[in-house]
């Protein structure tokens, strides 16, 4: 008997030093928690996402993130709730509404705009000249203005 | 008595720039080359002067001299030395210095490597560089002065932000600045070719060298900016979108977008006009980021209204040289020729694509960085634009031009045949597609955005190698080493700073596909396995620094039963500011980095821990330096070496003989 107990104590005890636990107990509520904190602000750090942060408060808004997982929240619930409360600040991804539409067209705009101008551009400069690519003459005088060195210190 | 010499340098280097700016250019105006003859003493005495106010605020610092403001407001009599003289820059006033001083050295280089320049050139560069420097000078003697004493004097400093007091943090704003700043002398070339009117190729050439030099600054210091932030902030990112970071990548993508389009102004003769906007364009978002990041605009809205000096200085210096410029600009261009035409399917069609593509994903950098500030200034509400932001613009405008940036190289100048393209690129292509979705499901996860990062990357590789072998074929030589020697230097930086885009590109698709992380509550003796290592955490110490005390945990960390590393990460309290800072520990690797921060301390001597696993991370500083490298490349070139030492092989006779005559 106390032979086995003394067995059990030696084979275990690599495993009583331990795996270390993980600070969340459901891997799966920790896996939601992560994927929306990335995109969630931490309101009283300079520009960190709630994910990241370390900041107390950080912690208890993941731990009233955690309760509503398990309360079984959808993600919208749980956005709308924390909208709700602290405003669009809170959300790395802002909402598209009327303030912020030239936020979301704006870069897609500028391509086009860039596109167009570049495009009409080049078709008007196709037209206006004819060839005139850099001529010899210009070649030997940049060349000159290159070599005059020596004597311009 | 130190601290008022350095105050009176400043003052007298504001007369000296006065003089630099203004007589230079009316004497290259007129053609007084007795007024042009000043721009070159002035700029070597105002970088002389400048060097005597650096000097001056770094012995105050090293003689803990608590008399002066901004010393006992950024050190501390505990602060090591080396701390103490990298808090010149660790705040406002002092690295205005700092930029001053970086931009005069700027001008110190132009006057040693501007004797192959027509006279009347040189002294609009130095002018306009003069005139650049009389602002910020004008600055910091007026509202930001860093020499103002506090008297009484304090007892004792308040410190320097702990985040700040790192290896890292000692060289990144010299080398950020070095690359902000050096954009001011492609701007200079840009406004004194604009002022003269000489907008031409030799233009082109002579700015180039400059303006790859500055980008290869701005690049490792983008870098080594991200590199601190990996290890220094403790949670393992290594980009965050924050407008600190953007207000230095957006001069980095008008920069780059510069070099590109000065190649085909130097080569062809096209795009000048565009070139001029683009170098304008790059000097003034680096004086954005300068405003955006020194102002204090970013940290509230409010607070910048209500002490509104600095911030309005900033402004109307902001709205006097872009306006300025851009006036100057548009009264000039219409007048400058075209260059040669080329179609639209062509290297120059295909990089002025690349410049759009930089452009509006610079656009959209600019855009979510000022937007929230905008709202807020006109009180529509507070947001909040991020990562998601960033990554679902970026994105999708960056991988075309990435695309384009592996075709670019094959396109002939002028025209170019798309079937033609097709048939030298389709094997390339055909290995990056096939390699692409594989390499993943060997890998043991595909995700779309990983079979994309990779297929970038893998493109940009196969497309390069195709390249130089075209390019070994056609070259001279009988041997391949030969041959080898004959591909010029430029055409080497050209395909080394590209890949060192793909390797970027790998680091940063590994890293955001395959990195793991664990947060546990460790109690001494557990173990905790991530990416098959294995940490054992064997408790904490207190260790006592220069300047904090702090709790240091040591991990033993291993792989399949053998140890690889031990990992000493630590907790810092520092006194002064009573600020807590989480140091993390990092093994690098080729392939992976391990890095261990500690959280809180929870009871028994158990703490919460933050392990991860970056597959490929070092990859993403790795590619920053080879593009950097490339940059180096690309500038030693044969032809500037030989325009710098003036002995052109390829000047005419006639023109040395009249050069011997004049000499």
């Amino acid at each position: 008997m106390i032979w086995s107990a003394l067995l059990i104590v030696l084979v275990s005890g690599p495993v009583w030093a331990g795996e270390a636990r993980p600070l969340g107990e459901d891997p799966a509520v920790e896996a939601r928690l992560k994927h929306l904190a990335i995109e969630l602000r931490c309101l009283v750090c300079q520009n960190q996402t709630l994910a990241d942060s370390n900041a107390p408060l950080a912690e208890d808004l993941r731990r009233e993130v955690r309760e509503m997982i398990v309360k079984n929240m959808s993600d919208k619930e749980i956005i709308d709730f924390l909208v709700e409360r602290y405003g669009d600040f809170v959300l790395y991804r802002p909402p598209l509404k009327a303030t912020t539409t030239l936020l979301w067209v704006g870069p897609f705009v500028l391509l086009i705009v860039g596109a167009t101008v570049l495009v009409i551009t080049l078709r008007r400069r196709a037209r206006k000249v004819v060839d005139a690519p850099v001529t010899d003459e210009e070649h030997r005088r940049v060349e000159q203005l290159l070599a005059q060195g020596g004597n311009r210190s | 008595m130190i601290p008022e010499i350095g105050h009176f340098a400043l003052i007298l280097a504001l007369c000296v720039a006065v003089v630099q700016g203004s007589l230079p250019i009316y004497g290259a105006a007129v053609g007084n080359s007795a007024l042009m003859a000043i721009a070159k003493p002035a700029a070597r005495a105002q970088f002389l002067l400048i060097l005597i106010a650096f000097c001056s605020l770094g012995y105050a610092f090293a003689d803990k001299d608590f008399s002066v403001l901004y010393v006992a407001a950024t050190s501390n009599s505990q602060l090591p030395l080396h701390y103490r003289l990298a808090a010149i820059w660790g705040a406002h006033e002092g690295s205005l210095l700092l930029w001053t001083f970086i931009l005069t050295l700027w001008m110190f280089a132009v006057t040693l490597f501007s004797k192959h320049l027509p006279e009347t050139m040189r002294s609009r560069i130095l002018g306009v560089m003069g005139l650049v420097s009389m602002g910020f000078l004008l600055f910091m003697l007026t509202v930001s002065n860093p020499f103002e004493r506090l008297i009484p004097a304090a007892p004792d400093g308040r410190d320097l932000n702990p985040l700040l007091q790192d290896p890292g943090m000692v060289i990144h704003p010299p080398m950020l600045y070095m690359g902000y700043v050096g954009f001011s002398v492609a701007f200079a070339f840009a406004i004194a070719a604009l002022l003269g009117g000489n907008l031409d190729a030799a233009w082109a050439r002579w700015s180039r060298p400059w303006t790859t030099v500055a980008w290869c600054f701005l690049t490792v210091g983008i870098a080594m900016g991200s590199g601190w932030a990996y290890y220094e902030l403790g949670w393992g990112g290594w980009w965050f979108w924050d407008p600190v970071e953007n207000a230095s990548f957006m001069p980095w993508l008008a920069g780059t977008a510069l070099v590109h389009s000065l190649a085909v102004t130097d080569k062809r003769g096209g795009f000048k006009v565009w070139t001029v906007l683009l170098a304008i364009m790059a000097f003034s978002l680096s004086l954005l980021g300068t405003f955006l990041v020194r102002s204090g605009v970013l940290t509230s809205v409010h607070a910048f209204a209500t002490d509104p000096k600095r911030g309005l200085f900033i402004l109307a210096f902001l709205a006097i040289v872009i306006g300025g410029s851009l006036a100057l600009y548009a009264w000039r261009a219409p007048r400058v020729g075209l260059g040669g035409s080329f179609a639209m399917v062509s290297r120059e069609g295909m990089l002025l694509a690349n410049n759009v593509l930089l452009v509006a994903a610079m656009g959209s950098v600019l855009l979510g960085t000022l937007y929230p500030l905008f709202l807020d200034a006109l009180d529509l509400g507070k947001i909040s634009v991020g990562p998601p932001y960033f990554d679902s613009v970026f994105a999708p405008l960056m991988a075309p031009a990435i695309f384009l940036m592996g075709i670019g190289p094959f396109a002939q100048w002028k025209k170019a045949e798309l079937p033609e393209l097709a048939r030298r690129l389709k094997w390339a292509f055909g290995v990056s597609v096939v390699t692409a979705l594989v390499l993943p499901l060997v890998m043991g996860k595909w995700t779309p955005l990983l079979s994309l990062g990779l297929l970038l990357a893998i493109w940009i590789v196969t497309t390069a190698v195709v390249g130089l072998r075209e390019r070994l074929a056609h070259a001279d030589g009988p041997s391949l080493s030969g041959r080898v020697a004959a591909v010029p230097r430029s055409y080497w930086g050209m395909l080394v700073a590209h890949c060192g885009i793909a390797v970027f590109i790998v680091g940063v698709t590994m890293v955001k596909g395959f990195e793991s992380e664990q947060d546990v509550r460790m109690n001494v003796g557990e173990t905790a396995t991530i990416g098959g290592y294995t940490f054992r955490f064997d408790g904490t110490q207190d260790v006592v620094g220069p300047n904090y005390t702090a709790a240091r945990g040591t991990f033993h960390v291993s792989w399949d039963g053998r140890e690889t590393t031990i990992l000493y990460p630590e907790k810092r309290r520092y006194p002064v500011q009573n600020q807590i800072m989480t140091e993390a520990a990092i093994d690098p690797g080729l392939l992976r980095d391990l890095y261990v921060s500690l959280g809180e301390p929870l009871d028994d001597g158990a703490w919460s821990v933050r392990l991860y696993h970056k597959p490929f991370v070092d990859w993403i500083w790795g590619g920053c330096l080879i593009m950097a490298l490339g940059g180096v490349l690309a500038v030693s070139d044969r032809r500037y070496r030989l325009a710098w030492r003036q002995q052109e092989p390829a000047v005419v006779p006639s023109a040395r003989t009249v050069r011997r005559k004049v000499a």
